[in-house]
């Protein structure tokens, strides 16, 4: 009861702080708000018995992308938005129309919490029960992440170092440098 | 009917906040706000993973003694990845947008567009 | 931020913790909630926070860029090359079972290894994207 209590509190915070986003201008408070809600979305993983993943998003979102953005925001300076030209209409009616087909289509899913439900039945049990014997690691999340889906992984840490190679070409700052140069010559 | 709502709820109110990052994305012409709207949305479905991945009075993935309702383990390492790896795009977005600002002098989308129809 | 006594002390004080915590994390990601990417995440914060407090220079003298490139590419080298490790002692890419006498402790310690590699890129990435926007436009 109590964790259906806090599950509908976070999910009107997240509602709130969601339409907060929307209408605000100010980029700054934009930005701090987002970071408002991964923290709320972080709670909400924990209450769904996510433990490592409220700690990740926690860390993540909460933490280094608000950093990221605050530092756009400090090179773009940049900080209000246009205000819109006209009201939106056509955005509307698609995110109306999307949004009332996705609802529709969660009818077909089972109950929130279901044990029965197909997610559940398929291959989560074979990685709970035999998990700790095949990898010794009590946490099915790191036995499941770095052994049984460990291509995956791999395949993501790939992502990430990549990301990160195109971020350090697109403004690793020689540029910058070099242009300095040729203005003092 | 009580059931549908209180078995849903968490399905739909994950479909508002996507749509509100959607809406976000596509109505707006700050590429800042943009960025923080597609964030809104990325959230929005890993809650979904999640909110499928739980079990009623079940408990995290840990294996310890005296529990035996585990929740699933695999919605949580696809979304742990996924938000590393979110974050990693969205510092990708983000370069995009400095670069955007220092050869434009604006990230607004309307004032963008009108520089390259002026060429 | 130079001037302000409190936090350059607390920052100091707080840098070791966080850095504490990263690597408790790491390493007891397979009995507890966190794993490399977690930890990975924690150490860039704990250097991020000094760079704040202290400035961007200060903290790349600590940690010079070129280095966190090498750490970058060395991580996701560690994790494919224990995937290849395990191709040549005659399993499967990336399956640990061969790696120690029993199968479940070359699980193990296939899943350390793993994790390690994971918390190095991790970390070194999120730095290295700290530094681009920290240092752009900077002399």
């Amino acid at each position: 009861m109590i964790d259906t209590l806090i599950d509908i509190t976070l999910l009107a915070f997240l509602v709130f702080t969601a339409v907060a986003i929307i209408r605000m201008r100010n980029l700054f408070v934009i930005i701090m708000l987002f970071s408002l809600y991964s923290l709320f979305s972080a709670g909400l993983f924990a209450v769904m018995d996510a433990a490592d993943v409220a700690f990740t998003e926690a860390a993540v979102g909460a933490g280094i992308s608000t950093v990221l953005m605050l530092g756009t925001l400090a090179l773009t300076k940049n900080h209000e938005e246009k205000p819109p030209s006209h009201l939106a209409r056509l955005p509307l009616l698609v995110v109306l129309v999307t949004g009332g087909a996705l609802v529709y289509g969660t009818y077909d899913i089972p109950s929130f919490g279901d044990p029965a439900s197909p997610a559940q039945t398929h291959v989560g049990p074979y990685y709970i029960q035999h998990g700790k014997e095949d990898t010794s690691a009590p946490n099915i999340v790191t036995a499941v992440l770095a052994s049984y889906r460990g291509y995956d992984t791999l395949g993501e840490v790939t992502v990430i170092f990549t990301a990160g190679i195109g971020v350090m070409l697109l403004i690793g700052g020689r540029l910058m440098r070099k242009q300095k140069r040729k203005d003092q010559r | 009917m009580i059931d549908i709502i209180f078995g849903h709820y968490n399905y739909w109110i994950v479909v508002v906040l996507m749509m509100a990052g959607f809406y976000t994305v596509i109505s707006r012409g700050n590429l800042i706000k943009k960025i923080a709207g597609i964030n809104i949305f990325q959230t929005s479905v890993f809650l979904l993973y999640i909110s499928i991945g739980y079990v009623e009075k079940g408990t995290a993935p840990i294996i310890a003694e005296g529990y035996t309702v585990y929740s699933n383990p695999l919605p949580h390492v696809l979304i742990l990845t996924a938000i590393v790896v979110g974050v990693a795009t969205t510092a990708l977005g983000l370069a995009l947008v400095v670069r955007i600002k220092e050869a434009y002098g604006t990230i607004e989308e309307d004032e963008i567009h009108d520089q390259d129809m002026s060429l | 931020m130079k001037h302000n006594l409190i936090l350059r002390l607390i920052a100091k004080f707080l840098f070791p913790v966080i850095a504490l915590f990263a690597f408790y994390v790491q390493f007891h990601g397979d009995y507890g909630p966190g794993g490399g990417f977690q930890a990975g995440v924690i150490l860039s914060v704990a250097f991020i926070f000094y760079a704040l407090v202290y400035g961007l220079k200060t903290t790349e003298e600590i940690l010079p860029p070129h280095v966190l490139r090498l750490l970058a590419s060395s991580g996701v080298l560690i994790y494919a090359g224990t995937g290849v490790v395990s191709l040549l002692m005659g399993e499967n890419f990336l399956d640990y079972d061969p790696l120690s006498s029993e199968p479940a402790a070359g699980q193990h310690l296939g899943i350390l290894v793993i994790e390690l590699g994971v918390g190095i890129t991790v970390s070194s990435v999120m730095l290295m994207i700290f530094y681009a926007f920290a240092g752009r436009g900077q002399p």
